[in-house]
C-alpha cells in the first residue's frame, strides 16, 4: 500500500488535470458582483463622510479614528470577542456529545435525533420572536406557569441580557453542528474500536483514543463556522434586544446596522463592515492553519 | 473554505450593496417611488386607523381620477424610516414623503433640496387644520409640511379600579402626590407606572414632560439651538435625576427592561390590572379599544395631564407629543405628479369623511370646530379632554427623538435607555449628550 500513497498521480501532467476552469466563471462572476464589488465599494465609503443623502465628502482617515475612540464601538468589538469566545467554548462541547450519541445505531437515539433538529428547521427571526415572548417577565412562560425563580428580566437586565441571547444562539445553533459531529463519528471505521476492544479499552478510553482524535477536522471545520459565524450574529440579537438594555448586547454587527440606518454615518458604518471583513477572513484562515486541514494529511493511515 | 469566506462577505456585500445601489441611483425606477410622468406616489406607515382610511382615500381618488394616479404604498414604523432615507438619497422618493414634522429628518432633507417649499401653495389645506399644530410643518418661517393625521398628546392614562381599590385620587396633578401614590399602590400589589423600556422610546416621554416641567419649554429649545452645554442644564439635570428617583422608588413594573411597546404589553399591563398607569401617545387610547374593548368600555380607564413638579418654571399645560404626521413633497418628482400630489393635498387631505374616520377609530383630528363631533362620538369622554389639551396648550413639544439630528437622537435614546437601568449618572448622560450639540 505505501507505494500507492506516494507514486505521482498520472493526471497531473500539464494542463489536463481536469475540467476546464471556464466552467468555474460563472461562479467567479457571481461572487465579484455581488461580493468583490461591494466589498471595495465599503473599503472606498470608509474614507468618506455620507449620511445617506446629501453629498459625499471625503473624510480620510477620520471614521477609522472615530471607530477605535468611540466607546460604543470599542465596546461591540469586545461584546463581540466575548461572544465569539463563549459561543465557542459552550456549543462545541454539547455538540460533540450530542454528536456522539447521534451516532448510534439504536432506535431511540434516532427518534431523539429528529427531535434535536428541529431548531434547525425554525427560521432565526421567528426563534427570536418565540423566546422573547417565553420570556417576557409579565406575560411570559414563567408567570403562567408560576415559575417563580424563573421570572427574572431576562432581556432588560444588563448583566442578564447577553446570557440569554446567547443560549437561545445555543439552542438555535447547536443541532447543527451536532449533526456535523454525527458524520464524522459514523466516518470512523469500526475496525478502530473493534481493536480497541480486543486491546482492552474501555467505552471512556475509546472516546478519548479513538473517537475525539478521529474527529479532529470535524471539530476544525465546526469551529471555524461557530467562530466566524459568530462574527456575523444579527438578526437573534436584532429580534430580541435591538442592542439593548443600553449597549449590553450591541455586538458588532449590529452596530455597524445602526450606525448606518439608525443614525445615517454611512461612512463608520462602513468602516465597521471593512473591520469584520477583515477579522473575519483571518480567522478562518488562521484556524485553517492552526489545525493543519490545509495539509490534508491522512488520518487513515494503515487501514 | 470559500463557503465560509462567502458567508462573510455575502453579509458585508448586502450593507454595501445597499450603499452603492443608493450612490449610483439618480433616475425613478418606476414602481418602486418618483413614479411615472403622469402619475403620483405615496408612502405612509402603517396602524391603525389611518392606514385603511388612507387606503380608501387613495382608491376612491384614482377611481374618480383616471389620468392623475397616485400609487400608494404601505411600510411599517421602523421599515419606513430606513427605506424613505435611502429613497430620497437615491433621486427615487416617492412624490408625498410622510414625515413627523419639519425638524431633524425633514430638515435634512430641505438642506440637502429634496423638498419643495409649500409656501401659499397648501392654503385650502392648511385652512382645515389647526395652526398650532401646522406650526410644526414651518422650518425657518417656510411652511414644507402638512400635517395629515390625528394629533397625539402624551397624557397618563390610568386604570380607575385600581385607583379605587389603593384610596388614589384622579387626577394626581403635583409630583409629591405622584410619588405619594407609589407605595399605595404597592400595598394592592400592582405597580404604580407600567413601561415598554425595551423599546427605549417610551422612555424618552418621561424626559420631556420632565424637563418641561422643571424648566420650561427652554430646556430643550437650548438643546435645538446648539447652545454649549445645553444637556448639562440644571434644570435637564433635575429632571433626569427626576426619573431616577422614580426608578429606585420602584415606580416601574418589575423588569420594565424586558417590556415592549410594538406588542402592546406594556398598554396590556394597564388594562390587566397589574399596573395602574402608564404614560403614553393618545395612540395608547386605540390599542386599548382594540386589545381590551370591555375595559374601555367599562368606563375603567381614565386619563390626565403629566403633574407638576415643586418650584418647576414649566406651564402645566404644555404637552409634548406628536404634533401630527405630515406630508411634504418632492422635488425630484416631475411637475405633474407635483400638481396632483398639491391638488390632492388640498381637495382631499383630512377632509370631513377622514376626520370621521379617525373620530371613529378613536383618534383626535387636528382640525377646528369638531368638538361637538367628538363630544357626540363613542369615545367622547376621552376625546374631547384629548382635543381640549391641545387647543390649550402654550407649548405642543415635538418628539425629542424627531427634532434631533438622527445621530443625537440615537445617542439620546441608547443614552436615556441607561439612565433608566442606572448604569450612568444624570452628570454621565448630560456629558455624553453634550457632545451631540452641533455635530
Amino acid at each position: 500500500m505505501p507505494d500507492k500513497a506516494h507514486a505521482p498521480g498520472a493526471a497531473t501532467s500539464r494542463g489536463r488535470s481536469g475540467p476546464s476552469p471556464w466552467l468555474a466563471a460563472p461562479a467567479m462572476a457571481f461572487f465579484g458582483i455581488f461580493a468583490v464589488i461591494p466589498l471595495l465599494g465599503v473599503v472606498y465609503f470608509s474614507f468618506m463622510r455620507w449620511d445617506g443623502m446629501s453629498d459625499m465628502t471625503f473624510a480620510g482617515l477620520d471614521n477609522w479614528k472615530a471607530v477605535f475612540t468611540d466607546s460604543t464601538s470599542l465596546n461591540a468589538m469586545k461584546l463581540s470577542l466575548v461572544v465569539m469566545i463563549i459561543s465557542w467554548a459552550t456549543q462545541t462541547p454539547v455538540s460533540l456529545l450530542l454528536g456522539v450519541f447521534m451516532a448510534g445505531k439504536q432506535k431511540y437515539r434516532a427518534v431523539l435525533s429528529v427531535l434535536y433538529f428541529l431548531p434547525l428547521l425554525f427560521s432565526s427571526a421567528a426563534i427570536g420572536i418565540g423566546f422573547k415572548a417565553m420570556v417576557d417577565p409579565a406575560f411570559g412562560l414563567a408567570s403562567q406557569l408560576r415559575l417563580g425563580f424563573l421570572q427574572r428580566d431576562w432581556l432588560g437586565n444588563p448583566s442578564l441580557a447577553i446570557g440569554t441571547v446567547l443560549f437561545v444562539i445555543g439552542w438555535a445553533f447547536v443541532p447543527f453542528h451536532s449533526l456535523l459531529y454525527q458524520a464524522g463519528v459514523r466516518q470512523i471505521p469500526a475496525s478502530m474500536y473493534e481493536a480497541a476492544m480486543i486491546d482492552g479499552a474501555g467505552a471512556w478510553k475509546q472516546f478519548w483514543s479513538i473517537t475525539l482524535p478521529q474527529l479532529k477536522y470535524t471539530i476544525a471545520t465546526s469551529s471555524t463556522l461557530m467562530v466566524v459565524g459568530a462574527l456575523t450574529y444579527f438578526d437573534l440579537f436584532y429580534v430580541m434586544t435591538q442592542g439593548g438594555p443600553g449597549d449590553a448586547t450591541r455586538i458588532l454587527p449590529l452596530d455597524m446596522y445602526l450606525t448606518g440606518f439608525r443614525s445615517f454615518q454611512m461612512g463608520k458604518a462602513s468602516t465597521i463592515a471593512v473591520i469584520l471583513v477583515v477579522v473575519g477572513l483571518s480567522l478562518s484562515l488562521g484556524l485553517n492553519r492552526l489545525s493543519g486541514s490545509s495539509r490534508m494529511e491522512s488520518q487513515m493511515e494503515g487501514l | 473554505m470559500l463557503t465560509k469566506k462567502r458567508a462573510v462577505l455575502t453579509f458585508t456585500a448586502v450593507a454595501a450593496m445597499t450603499l452603492s445601489m443608493a450612490a449610483c441611483g439618480t433616475g425613478g425606477t418606476g414602481g418602486d417611488g418618483g413614479g411615472s410622468n403622469d402619475s403620483a406616489s405615496v408612502w405612509y406607515v402603517s396602524g391603525a386607523p389611518k392606514e385603511t382610511l388612507w387606503k380608501d382615500q387613495f382608491a376612491a381618488w384614482n377611481q374618480a381620477n383616471p389620468d392623475q394616479q397616485i400609487k400608494a404604498e404601505v411600510y411599517a414604523n421602523d421599515a419606513y424610516k430606513e427605506k424613505i432615507r435611502t429613497a430620497i438619497g437615491a433621486g427615487n422618493a416617492p412624490t408625498l414623503v410622510f414625515s413627523w414634522g419639519a425638524y431633524g429628518p425633514v430638515a435634512e432633507y430641505v438642506s440637502a433640496n429634496q423638498i419643495i417649499s409649500l409656501e401659499g401653495k397648501v392654503d385650502e389645506a392648511l385652512s382645515r387644520t389647526l395652526d398650532s399644530v401646522d406650526a410644526a410643518g414651518v422650518l425657518d418661517g417656510v411652511q414644507y409640511a402638512v400635517p395629515n393625521g390625528d394629533t397625539q398628546p402624551v397624557m397618563l392614562f390610568y386604570n380607575k379600579d385600581l385607583f379605587d381599590q389603593a384610596g388614589v385620587v384622579a387626577p394626581i396633578t403635583t409630583w409629591e402626590d405622584l410619588l405619594a401614590s407609589i407605595p399605595k399602590f404597592k400595598a394592592i400589589g400592582v405597580a404604580p407606572f407600567a413601561l415598554a423600556g425595551q423599546s427605549k422610546w417610551p422612555d424618552l416621554m418621561w424626559l420631556e414632560y420632565l424637563a418641561d416641567r422643571v424648566g420650561g419649554p427652554q430646556t430643550f429649545n437650548d438643546v435645538v439651538a446648539g447652545k454649549e452645554g445645553a444637556w448639562s442644564s440644571p434644570e435637564m439635570i433635575q429632571a433626569l435625576t427626576y426619573i431616577q428617583d422614580l426608578v429606585k422608588a420602584d415606580g416601574f413594573q418589575e423588569s420594565f427592561g424586558s417590556t415592549t411597546a410594538d406588542s402592546n404589553a406594556d398598554v396590556a399591563l394597564v388594562h390587566t390590572g397589574k399596573a395602574a398607569m402608564i404614560l403614553q401617545g393618545s395612540w395608547a387610547y386605540g390599542s386599548f379599544k382594540n386589545d381590551a374593548p370591555e375595559f374601555v368600555s367599562a368606563g375603567k380607564l381614565g386619563s390626565f395631564p403629566f403633574p407638576s413638579v415643586p418650584g418647576g418654571k414649566g406651564d402645566q399645560a404644555d404637552i409634548a407629543g406628536n404634533p401630527s404626521n405630515y406630508w411634504s413633497i418632492s422635488s425630484t418628482a416631475s411637475a405633474a405628479a407635483q400638481e396632483i400630489a398639491l391638488k390632492w393635498l388640498n381637495e382631499e387631505n383630512l377632509d370631513a369623511e377622514y376626520v370621521d374616520g379617525l373620530i371613529a377609530g378613536g383618534a383626535i383630528p387636528p382640525v377646528e370646530g369638531i368638538r361637538d363631533k367628538l363630544a357626540a362620538s363613542d369615545d367622547g369622554e376621552f376625546l374631547t379632554a384629548a382635543y381640549d389639551l391641545v387647543l390649550n396648550a402654550p407649548n405642543f413639544q415635538s418628539s425629542w427623538d424627531q427634532v434631533l439630528s438622527s445621530v443625537a437622537a440615537q445617542e439620546m435614546l441608547t443614552n436615556l435607555d441607561k439612565i433608566f437601568n442606572g448604569q450612568i449618572t444624570p452628570q454621565e448622560f448630560a456629558a455624553n449628550m453634550d457632545k451631540t450639540i452641533n455635530q
